[in-house]
């Protein structure tokens, strides 16, 4: 059924914490380690070791300049992937019912043995997040690790999404954010999350933490430190003014 | 967004087919015998036709059959069970016709409005996108419907009608362009895509993949503006100036029905190639676009 459930029981998703990320792309690597051997058909790679290769990934990491209107602009990373929105409209455009909304924890899945590869969920997304697998021609997208977050064969701190377990930074953070009391939804609330695009309507359910403002302004180191010299620096300045 | 041939001749021969079934269907014009059957070969063979490049645009067809499922829903499913459903009522309206000399005048009214309909569901695909703000407009539903019944009206026999509609439609062409082009993203920026215009403007820095991918094949697709402007004056006066004044200056007869005919499809396939061409997807702005 591709109309998207009423409500869901969780809202899982991630906090990402663009303060922290250092864009090291750790999480792109290990979603498509783990995501291209579980979950469904395996994320293709096309002319992997030749000149134009291109493959398919369900997590990249883009990189931003921010330019303020005085002093130094600032760099930020920025992950992005299936925002597991609330109104998401890559479900109801689906003609087969492959992609679908689950009711007890929110997340956006593709069944792949429904799949046409017509590409219409994808023209939908705002956030491109979802791409068409080149090789086997199905619609991939981020499952939220399904396949290891409830997953009771691997250890319990390992019960979380692959690219989380793996951020070096602890710029990513899994939980309920239908819940107000999780720790998500408190660091959300003290760190004013917010949505991408909102004026898509599509309310995501992930969310990002924006940089932190800086206690000192950017240019500040720039600044000449020694403006009236002291010292030796003084007197040799007194007798050159002689001279 | 990348212009796939396959869909540009799909929404253009299907169009063009269903529009001409339903003129069929209201008993325009009024054939019957062996020239009914060429007429309604040439409806289906257009529908069907357009239809089946359609297919090949799927990288996964041995689903499509799936595609039927969701109707309640989904835009493209509704317009694969109109399609299916158009063809099948104009289809033993047609056999009635042609080979029993019997007009089966509900029935065809009815498959004339199951042919319009299923033009209709096809324009909603692309109306329902907010992410491609110059298909999510009120001028798209209607863009379409006049390019069947249009194209429909000229292959169906109807000079005046065909022209007047025409005319109508190159006027609601030009409209949507110019709107198109103010619109541009809507208001959607890299600082909204982003959520940082809080800290000021925005630039890419570095993109996620130093190669291609399927986002940035089917999605930042870019045409020249000299270019497109080009494309827009040859597709207005090929596709809609020239067949309507064919059919309003000069008698009709078989060879200014084909040129009309054949000019009007070389313009129509020039509108479409824009039509995707030009439309930008917001999420072109992740990537600096
Ligand atoms: S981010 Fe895109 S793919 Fe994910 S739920 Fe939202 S619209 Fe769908
Ligand atoms: S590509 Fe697959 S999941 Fe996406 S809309 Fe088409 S059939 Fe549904």
């Amino acid at each position: 059924m591709t109309s998207l459930p009423q409500s869901t029981e969780k809202k899982l998703g991630l906090v990402i914490d663009l303060d922290t990320c250092v864009g090291c792309h750790a999480c792109v690597v290990s979603c498509k380690e783990w995501n291209t051997s579980n979950y469904g058909s395996a994320l293709s790679d096309v002319d992997a070791y030749g000149p134009e290769p291109q493959g398919t990934f369900l997590n990249r990491v883009h990189s931003f300049e921010a330019q303020p209107e005085s002093g130094c602009s600032q760099t930020v990373h920025f992950p992005k992937s299936c925002l597991h929105c609330e109104d998401a409209p890559c479900v109801t455009v689906c003609p087969t019912g492959a992609s679908y909304k689950r009711e007890e924890d929110g997340i956006v899945l593709v069944n792949e043995a429904d799949c046409m590869g017509c590409g219409l969920c994808a023209w939908s997304c705002p956030y491109g997040a979802r791409e068409l697998d080149q090789i086997f021609g199905v619609m991939k997208k981020c499952t939220l690790c399904v396949d290891r977050i409830y997953n009771e064969n691997i250890p319990e701190e390992d019960r979380v999404p692959s690219c989380v377990r793996t951020c070096p930074a602890g710029a990513r953070h899994f939980g309920d954010l239908g819940d107000p009391d999780s720790d998500v939804s408190r660091l959300v609330a003290s760190r004013d999350g917010m949505d991408l695009m909102p004026e898509m309507g599509t309310k995501p359910v992930n969310k990002y933490l924006p940089p932190r403002l800086k206690d000192v302004p950017s240019d500040a180191a720039l600044e000449a430190t020694h403006k009236t010299p002291e010292g030796l620096f003084a007197w040799l300045d007194k007798a050159l003014e002689k001279l | 967004m990348h212009p796939a041939p396959s869909i540009i001749l799909f929404t253009t021969l299907s169009g063009l087919g269903f529009g001409l079934l339903a003129f069929l269907g209201l008993g325009l014009p009024p054939v019957t015998g062996w020239v009914a059957f060429v007429f309604f070969f040439l409806a289906n063979a257009l529908a069907v036709g357009g239809l089946l490049a359609s297919v090949t645009h799927l990288a996964n067809p041995k689903n499509a059959i799936k595609a039927f499922r969701e109707w309640r829903s989904s835009w493209l499913s509704r317009e694969g069970v109109l399609a299916v459903a158009s063809l099948l009522v104009m289809g033993v309206f047609a056999v009635a016709l042609v080979f029993f000399d019997i007009r089966l005048r509900t029935v065809g009214a009815l498959g004339a409005l199951l042919s319009l309909a299923t033009v209709f569901t096809t324009s909603m695909i692309y109306t329902q996108l907010k992410t491609v703000p110059r298909w999510n407009e009120w001028t798209t539903p209607p863009i379409f419907m006049l390019h069947a019944l249009g194209g429909g009206a000229l292959l169906a026999g109807q000079p005046r009608l065909a022209a007047i509609l025409l005319i109508a439609l190159g006027l609601l062409m030009m409209w949507a362009w110019i709107k198109g082009d103010e619109k541009s993203l809507a208001g959607t920026t890299m600082e909204t895509a982003t959520g940082l215009g809080r800290i000021g403007k925005m630039r890419l820095l570095e993109p996620p993949h130093s190669g291609q991918n399927y986002l940035l094949k089917e999605m930042a697709y870019e045409v020249g503006r000299k270019h497109a402007q080009k494309l827009r004056i040859l597709s207005l006066l090929l596709g809609y100036a020239l067949p309507a004044a064919l059919m309003l200056l000069f008698t009709v007869h078989h060879l200014t029905a084909l040129i009309a005919i054949i000019a009007h499809l070389i313009g129509v396939a020039a509108g479409r190639w824009l039509f995707f061409a030009e439309a930008a997807h917001v999420q072109r702005l992740y990537y600096g676009k």
